[in-house]
């Protein structure tokens, strides 16, 4: 009873709703438009991830999955990753601490990390071409090397992002604006791992599946 | 190794008197216009105030712009293909053939669709959300320029094709295995693929930039239940933007995969899956007729209430019923290929799931009349517009819902009764939607009003002339006429497109009536001088100057209800003695203007025509600009102005606010 008094002692005039409280602070704004187009990005992966459902049987009497993918690449292909989202957190954490020589180190591991998951997937799909299995002999394939690559484009596009920041990070300093733009790369940096965690589950592990 | 890719001299038709004619014209106004800009010394000023302009007003202008180049543009198609119909009975072949008559009709529709209504409509949004909002700008001003610019290319390109090459020949939905490189060989397809990724892109932006900027950035004390419906629709519309775009993106790259690298997407061979395209083509493609309507049903929302001097009826239930609208959108894209063969449980559920769409729609033909009914109603020129909308879109609505039954879908589709309910209601909605906003709001943007007489004249013809252009198109799909013939051989169909073409003349009256208001209206612009809120307005864009300053409101507005602006006045009118505040102004943030807009277009332009034409080298430059230039931005040192406190002061002296909120 004493507590409902309380809150009826607050004065409402002084606490508006969020939704009343005037325009949002540039970060909010920033990280909230870029969780947008995140979100705009994970339509257009549920676009391909549902092109290769239909094809996923469609092997035109070309290899199917069961006989191609190396679960072996695959599962370091997966720890790099996952481990550079870890490293990426470390570096927001410097980020906030303003300690630049961790902010450095920790990009380079991410980076490090990034790009030795892009070489395995490169030479994963070198691999296939060479044996036959290139994205023009079936349906299942074509579907199969657009739904893969353009996680790896992502990636790639994410390697050059992480390189510029630094390039901004080492010239303009941690102000507000490079701060943001290093907040929207986490963000984008993890939302690779998750659509990531999804291939892995819908190729992977159910394409070797008899 | 060829430097210039496929392209070469054979791609210009010289044997072509008729697109010939039309580049020669197209050309001759371009050259035109831009020696008349340089000689009166323009340049400068059009760099400064306006392309390079971060200001969402002025870029909202230009979408409009956009939109009425290309309404001239895609109207000249129609014209060419109610002209052709009309004489091809018979023996007869009309003037046009059949490979030009194909790159006509695919053309109208992409630019109809893509070019006019979608630049129509976010440019009303831009102008008038953040003036509703009661905010200075959009979340992402610089992005909102990117945006423009995309759009731009693509509508370039687009007119490329006309002049270099040829257009898709696959109708604007270009359904493989047709718009396969096996049977559409040429760069037709090409240019129709990368004309839309690349304007695809910027309508993406536009929907993130918007969805930010509406749930993120409002005026103090705007709650989501204060906002008008304007913004709401216009909530919905880019919500949708964001949901589907992306999907038509990866369609359209799963096509160019196929075209360019040989994929088996959708390919006859290796198993590919035309109707997968089908599928996710109209699961972006329905969500888009809402992404074109909804904004309309809001301005119609503002007008009507503005004009009948009341809130607006069940603003709860327009809410509600837009948002359901936005989500069910969704669930009803299989209604476009009921004839695909899903089972009858597949084709039952959309059926019935698109009569349900009906429901939500109905509910806001309602609000409407109520919101008239018992109100003082002002019959100008958005409220013509606005009730010729009311009882066109009606009937668009029923045969729409009659085709929502499967077997008479089997009857009805590709034919005429098809084409005659889509103009319907785009038409009916879409068009009849955004002349009511551009008569609307032409006075805020610009500070004098539309003339009324030649505005309602072209209401009456456009009216007149959609009635007698697609009326016929209804008796002659239920007379087995299907959509997109060069030439028929039944002769009782003839009388009937006749008529048609005679409609489609009695709309280019229309049409003249426009163009000839928009040119009295700025002759006589002195006499029609207006202030700030011309049509006592009940929504914040009316609070603040006509042309509003760069920055909109010198203070943020205070909102404490819906429709605050008109509350505000009655309330004045209650108490009109009270002393005037001095009121003390803040120096002003203000994004500053930036060239990347421009130079990204001219980047996308280069890199997409590289890839139409297959010069790889040339694309590489493109996109090595474009990133060079988005570096050049990203280190840029300043990016915000001070407007310094004088200015403002001086500003707000010359245009005395009438209420201050």
């Amino acid at each position: 009873m004493n507590i409902a008094v309380a809150i009826d002692d607050v004065d409402h005039q002084a606490l508006p709703s969020a939704s009343e409280a005037g325009p949002a602070a540039k970060r909010v704004v920033v990280a909230y438009g870029f969780w947008i187009f995140l979100l705009s990005d994970i339509v257009m992966f549920s676009a391909l991830f549902a092109a290769y459902a239909v094809l996923v049987h469609a092997t035109a009497g070309g290899p199917a999955g069961a006989g191609l993918f190396n679960q072996v690449n695959v599962a370091i292909e997966t720890g790099c990753l996952l481990v550079s989202s870890y490293t990426c957190g470390l570096m927001s954490l410097s980020v906030n601490a303003r300690r630049r020589p961790a902010i450095y180190f920790f990009a380079f591991v991410t980076f490090a990390l990034g790009a030795a998951f892009l070489a395995l997937e490169i030479r994963e799909f070198a691999d296939m071409i060479a044996r036959g299995a290139a994205p023009q002999r079936s349906a299942f394939l074509s579907a199969f090397f657009t739904l893969v690559g353009c996680h790896g484009l992502h990636i790639a596009a994410g390697l050059v992002w992480l390189a510029v920041m630094m390039a901004q990070v080492a010239v303009k300093g941690i102000r507000a604006t490079v701060e943001r733009r290093l907040l929207c790369f986490a963000l984008f940096w993890h939302a690779l791992d998750i659509i990531w965690v999804w291939l892995f589950t819908v190729v992977y592990l159910m394409g070797v599946q008899p | 190794m060829n430097l210039l890719g496929k392209l070469d001299w054979n791609a210009i038709p010289f044997d072509q008197p008729i697109v010939m004619g039309a580049t020669a014209g197209m050309v001759l106004a371009i050259v035109f216009v831009l020696s008349w800009v340089t000689s009166k010394g323009y340049v400068p000023y059009l760099w400064r105030e306006w392309i390079t302009s971060v200001d969402h007003k002025r870029i909202g202008v230009m979408y409009c712009v956009l939109a009425f180049i290309m309404l001239l543009r895609g109207f000249s198609d129609a014209i060419m293909m109610r002209s052709q119909q009309a004489i091809a009975a018979g023996g007869a072949q009309g003037y046009l053939p059949p490979e030009h008559f194909d790159q006509v009709f695919s053309a109208h529709g992409t630019i109809m669709i893509f070019f006019m209504a979608m630049p129509f409509v976010i440019g009303l949004m831009n102008l008038i959300v953040p003036l509703q909002l009661g905010v200075r700008d959009m979340a992402f001003p610089t992005l909102n320029s990117v945006a423009l610019g995309l759009t731009a290319s693509g509508i370039l390109l687009t007119n490329i094709s006309l002049a270099v090459g040829e257009f898709a020949k696959t109708g604007w939905v270009a359904y493989p295995p047709l718009s396969e490189l096996q049977f559409s060989p040429g760069v037709g397809v090409d240019y129709y693929l990368w004309a839309l990724q690349i304007s695809g892109v910027g309508t993406l932006l536009t929907g993130i930039n918007f969805v930010t900027t509406i749930l993120k950035t409002r005026a103090p004390g705007m709650g989501y239940m204060r906002m008008p419906v304007f913004c709401w629709t216009a909530l919905a519309s880019n919500l949708l933007m964001v949901a589907a775009f992306p999907v038509l993106t990866a369609t359209f790259a799963m096509l160019l995969l196929d075209r360019y690298l040989g994929f088996h997407f959708f390919s006859v061979d290796g198993q590919g899956n035309p109707m997968m395209y089908v599928n996710l083509f109209w699961v972006w493609g329905h969500p888009e007729v809402y992404i074109l309507v909804l904004p309309a049903f809001g301005i119609f929302s503002e007008v009507i209430a503005t004009f009948s001097g009341k809130p607006l009826f069940g603003y709860r239930s327009m809410v509600a019923a837009t948002m359901v609208i936005c989500v069910l959108s969704f669930i009803v894209w299989l209604h476009h290929f009921f004839t695909m063969g899903a089972s009858a449980d597949v084709n039952g559920f959309f059926g019935v799931m698109t009569m349900v769409i009906a429901v939500p729609t109905g509910v806001k033909v309602f609000n409407w009349l109520f919101t008239m009914y018992g109100g003082r109603v002002r019959f100008t020129v958005p409220v013509l517009w606005s009730i010729g909308f009311m009882v066109t879109f009606v009937i668009g609505g029923m045969t729409g819902v009659l085709m929502a039954v499967p077997p008479a879908d089997f009857q009805l589709h590709n034919s005429l009764f098809l084409i005659a309910h889509f103009h319907n209601v785009i038409i009916g909605g879409v068009v009849f939607g955004v002349m009511a906003g551009f008569n609307y709001w032409f006075p805020k943007a610009f500070g004098f009003s539309l003339d009324e007489r030649w505005g309602k004249a072209a209401f009456w013809c456009w009216l007149i002339g959609f009635y007698v252009a697609f009326m016929p198109l209804y008796v002659l799909g239920l007379m087995g006429m299907t959509r997109r013939l060069q030439h028929y051989d039944d002769l009782s169909w003839q009388p009937w497109l006749l008529v048609a073409a005679a409609g489609a003349v009695i709309i280019l009256a229309g049409v003249v009536c426009q163009v000839v208001q928009l040119v009295v209206s700025i002759r006589d612009r002195e006499k029609l001088r207006v202030t700030g809120d011309p049509w006592n307005g009940r929504t914040l864009e009316w609070s603040t100057a006509s042309p509003p300053p760069a920055w909109n409101f010198a203070v943020l507005p205070h909102v404490s209800e819906a429709d605050a602006y008109w509350n505000a006045k009655q309330r004045m009118q209650a108490s009109p003695d009270q002393p005037a505040q001095a009121r003390k102004y803040k120096p002003v943030e203000m994004p500053k203007n930036s060239a990347i807009g421009f130079v990204n277009a001219f980047f996308a332009v280069v890199t997409g025509f590289a890839l139409i034409w297959h010069i790889w080298w040339m694309a590489g430059v493109g996109l090595l600009g474009a990133f060079a230039a988005f570096l050049v931005f990203a280190f840029r040192g300043e990016e915000e102005v001070e407007v310094p406190v004088e200015q403002i002061a001086r500003f707000e002296r010359g245009h005395p606010a009438e209420v201050v909120l």
